[in-house]
């Protein structure tokens, strides 16, 4: 059972304090269990911190990490700068696209994964690569990506994941 | 007094101290240096690139507003290297502004269109890039049209509104292509913390902030034969219309400003100062009978200090911001409103006239105004108290368009029944003034004497300084007031929101023991306005505040219960302050609203 | 014609002895301006791609008299092609701690923080072990230095230094007017020393071996070992650590083939080298030897003869137009111009002549933009364009 928000943000202002400079990481906070920052949390964290709400959403809307808008319980980042895009990024892609029928920016009918795309991720020599969450996959090839993604619809059908 | 530098601007050798930038460097040797980002009023950003300078021996040019002088630098500005960046800077901002000039609201006024025009660009290669954003242009709020197709990013609007105002409804959002300036969460303006004072217009260079102007709605209803059109004008337009019509910061127009809306064909041509001085007979009335409930009654509901409420930008602030506050409000209307709920009930039968017919018409210096004229309850005459607020830029438009040579023009005067003023109301238009006004008029009903200030000119409350404070002595009362004996009213004067939010928040963490405050949202009080004429800064706003004091100075009636036809009104229909019919029409309520 | 200067490897960097609790007791018993001398000596420079003379940044921050400073690590790599920091920090993280902990000593910081990209985030949990076991040895030693790690959230401008501060303050990435300077005014207005992980990793060598260790390796203005992610059309990609000052043709001999039509040098916002100009480019800090030095964060990726060069530039302009902050005219407008410019030359909206209109753009970017990031888009753009016109055109 997840945390209500307003308990969650409360925690981690604990945590990180209530400073401006705590921001970051309890924005990092929520979109951890939450994958995503709604209007209702940029509003609760501007109270808590006591910062104007056009701050929050400034900042938010900044990092490419932190996604307003709401998302799957598993976002899917493929690598599209040069060296992963030169050793099949496109074919990647397709692969997603066709097994979970959703194109880029989209999420799935039953809330399970959000397909993104997203800049180099430190991983050239061994591309394409793409992040699962906070999870690296590399050297990767469109059978390879299948597997990934069946093993994930595995394990949630495993603890009995409810949308 | 520092050590000197020594610099070369251009080959000319100049000693400045150190510290300075070198925009303002350059400015002492008689240097202009184009700029878009930069604004007095406002911290240094340096994003534009437009000032950008060279200095010999670097490669890179610096941004001269965020420079600051070093001892030996040798600057260029205006090399063939800052020539072409300039331009190029210049091509790329017009490359993504949607540049259809003849048909924007600052055609004529924009520091874009300057620009381009004094580098003379001629030709647009670049690539065209308004087609690929979408943008959508804000018409919701009654007061502010936000267009982000003509947004140069310079973040002046996001700074004013979170320095200047403390109100911080605008913010830079996303990155890269993308970045553009928004409200929370892209919301219209009018659904969000904005309080309409219009600082972000006054200090946007383009035309992606605006007013929505009403000019023609007033033109159609001043050629509607069978509408009579009432026009009232707040203090501090007069001291502001001047600067759209060729006159200097500070000049006195306000005969010419009468002959002009005459002109105009207003059916009537009347002063919001009137109603300033009747603000001042209600709210100096509301504050001495709301110190007699705290310090006699001890009723707890007589909550001190009080606050004036004159000032729209300040209201929405309050409402929004401390809402478990709007009890200290004064339940007086602002001048406009209660010239507005009079003009259809007092007026209308004084000159038997239908009020359905009449059209009520303001002037201000203020773009809050248009919200607060359509505030749900303005509405005590049985119709729309105020039908339209013109700003002091669209009345400089109108009088343009009707071809009237301003400078020539004869004064006139304001008609009766509710044109007469006493000094007391024009000070309204400044910081401090209402303070001032309520003083000279609540010293002398307690005490029987004049306040104690050489001239009726009550120093302390005037001036630039964000709060000011003033203690008045109330010694040897009549007897009516003899609980006064011996208090000390404490006042203060705060000017701009973000001194509105200082003092709010010293009351609120108990650090304040004010009895009476004057709060104005904007920088300077009114004659700061949102609606004043464009470009405004320190100095101007100065001389405007120098030629209010010289305008109260000048008249013959200088206190707010002198007004004849102040007088004349309770006499014939308003019978007592807080009276009935006064509390009908002069007083209001307010609205609590969300925090965002 | 090069001067045959062949590949030198060497294992500075990797080579994990496990003595970093040997090198820190060591070092913070040294007066701090002995150490300080010791960099200055070694001229170890920045590695991250900008360069700076690593001593004269720790000199300069130890004589600010502020009570407080902050030591940062600039872990937010993020400069396509490059990737030697993770490695750094999941092999060797304790050269890294040693190094930044030795730097607070120097220059009187009592935190240090490492500012870790989002990416990165599956290191955390090995790298805030490493924190713990290594303060604390320092408490053991009565050695007052806390490091903490503070996590990005996918932004490549907060490895810029002053977009890095903002961040780390709860803001907007967008970099600061410089003056004033990091050393003076950094994080939270503090003098802050702010190093590229594998910098720091350097120093630590240099602590430990003295300054002449690395002095002698490498070539004037170069000088000591650089850590190269060789990426791209390659049979051996990877991570090496390499002497400075070596020629791009024994590069391309050692790390391509005769397949090899171009290397980009630096990443994105770093040169695109030809074939046939690979002989005259050496890899180092400033002009010396013949042709052309190139500075670089140490990114090289290698291009075959299938590869457009078109797209590489669509790619790089594509990155920059997103990752650009967006605060200053000359790259948030340019970038896109730049961008749309060569797509419409290529689809033939626009004359082939509009190239050189570019040429002058991405100059002017160069500039007048508020930091590197637009500062640097014309490197790769002036480079591919010119090497490869006809590829931008036909």
């Amino acid at each position: 059972m997840m945390k209500p928000i307003n308990e969650l943000i409360k925690e981690l202002a604990d945590l990180h304090g209530r400073e401006r400079r705590s921001l970051l990481p309890i924005l990092q906070g929520v979109v951890d269990q939450e994958k995503y920052l709604s209007e209702y949390s940029m509003l609760e964290i501007a109270k808590e911190l006591d910062i104007p709400a056009t701050e929050v959403y400034g900042t938010v809307t900044f990092y490419s990490f932190l996604e307003y808008k709401k998302m799957g319980r598993y976002i899917i980042r493929v690598c599209k700068t040069i060296t992963c895009s030169m050793k099949g990024e496109k074919q990647i892609l397709l692969a997603i696209e066709d097994m979970l029928k959703i194109k880029i920016g989209e999420t799935t009918q039953d809330g399970m994964f959000s397909l993104l795309q997203t800049n180099c991720l430190g991983l050239c020599h061994k591309a394409p690569a793409m992040l699962i969450n906070h999870d690296v996959f590399t050297d990767l090839t469109p059978e390879k990506v299948r597997e990934i993604l069946t093993e994930y619809i595995h394990k949630q059908e495993e603890v009995g994941y409810v949308n | 007094m520092g050590k000197k530098l020594k610099i070369t601007i251009n080959g000319e050798p100049l000693e400045i101290e150190k510290g300075v930038s070198i925009l303002d460097a350059a400015k002492d040797a008689g240097i202009i240096i184009p700029t878009l980002c930069y604004h007095k009023d406002l911290c240094v950003a340096g994003n534009c690139r437009v000032c950008v300078v060279e200095l010999v021996g670097q490669k890179r040019l610096s941004a001269a507003c965020a420079t600051p002088c070093e001892d030996g630098m040798e600057i260029l500005t205006n090399s063939l290297k800052v020539r072409n960046s300039r331009k190029h800077i210049i091509e790329l901002l017009l490359s993504e502004h949607n540049a259809e000039c003849t048909s924007c609201y600052k055609n004529g006024n924009c520091e874009l269109q300057s620009l381009a025009s004094e580098y003379k660009i001629m030709n647009q290669d670049f690539i065209h890039l308004v087609p690929y954003h979408n943008y959508t242009i804000d018409m919701f709020s009654p007061s502010i049209i936000k267009d982000d197709s003509k947004c140069i990013r310079c973040q002046r609007c996001v700074r004013t509104c979170a320095e200047l105002q403390g109100v911080n409804a605008l913010t830079m959002s996303y990155k890269g292509e993308h970045a553009k300036i928004t409200t929370f969460f892209e919301k219209a303006m009018n659904d969000v913390v904005c309080t309409n004072c219009g600082q972000c217009i006054n200090h946007c260079p383009t035309g992606a902030l605006v007013e929505r102007n009403y000019i023609e709605e007033v033109w159609n209803a001043i050629g509607d034969k069978n509408r009579y059109v009432v026009v009232q004008t707040a203090p501090a337009v007069r001291i502001g219309l001047g600067e759209e019509l060729g006159f200097d910061p500070g000049t006195r127009v306000t005969g010419k400003m009468v002959a002009a809306l005459k002109r105009l064909g207003f059916d009537a041509v009347m002063d919001t100062d009137f109603t300033a001085d009747l603000t001042i007979m209600e709210e100096g009335t509301e504050l001495l009978t709301r110190l007699k409930r705290a310090i006699v009654d001890k009723d707890p509901d007589a909550r001190l200090p009080m606050a004036t409420s004159c000032s729209p930008g300040w209201i929405k602030f309050i409402e929004h911001m401390y809402p478990e506050y709007l009890g200290n409000l004064s339940t007086c209307k602002s001048p406009q409103q209660m010239f507005g709920a009079l003009v259809k009930t007092y007026y209308a039968k004084a000159r038997k006239l239908d009020p359905e017919k009449i059209v009520s018409v303001s002037v201000m210096p203020c773009t809050a105004k248009k919200f607060e004229a359509n505030r749900p309850e303005m509405h005590d005459s049985g119709y729309r108290d105020v039908d339209y607020v013109l700003t002091t830029r669209e009345l400089a438009i109108m009088i343009k368009q009707a071809g009237i040579d301003f400078m020539r023009l004869e004064d006139a005067h304001f008609d009766r029944i509710m044109g007469e003023s006493t000094g007391a109301g024009v000070i309204f238009g400044a910081t401090g003034g209402v303070m001032e006004a309520a003083l000279r008029t609540a010293y002398e009903l307690v005490t029987g004497r004049e306040v104690p200030f050489e001239n009726l000119n009550i120093a302390p409350v005037r001036g630039m300084e964000g709060v000011k404070e003033a203690t008045i002595k109330i010694d040897n009362p009549l007897k009516e007031w003899s609980f006064l004996d011996g208090v000390e009213l404490k006042c203060a004067v705060a000017h701009g929101l973000v001194n509105a939010k200082q003092v709010m928040d010293a009351i609120k963490y108990g650090r304040a023991d004010y009895h009476f405050i004057e709060f104005m949202a904007c920088p300077g009080g009114c004659l700061g306005g949102g609606g004043q004429p464009i470009p405004t800064n320190p100095e101007i706003r100065a001389r405007r505040a120098a030629a209010i004091y010289a305008e109260d100075a000048g008249m013959p009636l200088r206190k707010s219960h002198q007004n004849p036809e102040v007088v004349k009104i309770y006499k014939d229909y308003l019978e007592q302050p807080l009276g009935e019919r006064s509390h009908k029409l002069l007083h209001t309520k307010y609205t609590p609203r969300k925090h965002r | 014609m090069s001067t045959s200067y062949l590949l030198k490897r060497a294992d500075f960097i990797f080579k994990n002895e496990n003595d970093w609790e040997e090198v820190l007791g060591k070092s913070i018993i040294r007066p701090p301006q002995e150490l300080i001398n010791e960099l200055i000596s070694s001229e170890l420079k920045g590695r991250g791609g900008a360069g700076f003379p690593t001593g004269l940044k720790w000199k300069v921050s130890a004589e600010n008299k502020s009570e407080v400073k902050y030591v940062i690590c600039n872990a937010d790599e993020g400069e396509p092609g490059t990737f030697k920091d993770r490695e750094i920090l999941s092999k060797v993280p304790f050269k890294v701690l040693t190094a930044i902990a030795i730097c607070g000593y120097v220059i009187g910081a009592k935190e240090g923080y490492i500012y870790l990209r989002g990416e990165y985030f599956f290191l955390q949990p090995e790298l805030n072990k490493a924190i713990s076991e290594f303060e604390y040895y320092c408490k053991e030693i009565n050695f007052d230095f806390k490091i903490k790690i503070f996590m990005g959230s996918g932004a490549y401008i907060c490895g810029e230094e002053t977009a890095l501060f903002e961040s780390m303050e709860g803001k907007r990435g967008e970099p600061r007017n410089k003056p004033p300077y990091p050393t003076s005014f950094g994080y939270l207005g503090k003098p802050t020393v702010i190093n590229n992980v594998e910098t720091l990793a350097h120093t630590y060598t240099i602590f430990k071996y003295g300054a002449k260790r690395f002095y002698d390796l490498g070539v004037q203005y170069s000088r000591g070992t650089k850590l190269f992610s060789v990426s791209g059309d390659t049979p051996k990609p990877g991570i090496y650590e390499l002497e400075l000052g070596m020629s791009l043709a024994d590069f391309v001999e050692e790390f391509g083939d005769d397949d090899t039509k171009a290397v980009q040098v630096g990443g994105a916002s770093g040169f695109l080298v030809p074939r046939k100009r690979f002989g005259e480019t050496n890899i180092g800090f400033q002009g010396k030897l013949v042709g052309i030095s190139l500075p670089t964060g140490g990114s090289m990726m290698l291009f075959n003869s299938s590869r457009s060069m078109y797209n590489v530039l669509d790619n790089y302009l594509n990155f920059f137009a997103e990752e650009s902050c967006g605060q200053c005219t000359p790259c948030r407008v340019g970038c896109q111009q730049l961008l749309r410019g060569i797509k419409a030359v290529k689809r033939g909206e626009k004359k082939a002549q509009y190239l050189d209109k570019m040429m002058q753009l991405a100059e002017t970017m160069q500039f007048t933009a508020k930091c590197g990031l637009g500062q640097s888009v014309a490197n790769s753009f002036s480079s591919i364009v010119e090497n490869f016109r006809e590829e931008m055109i036909y």
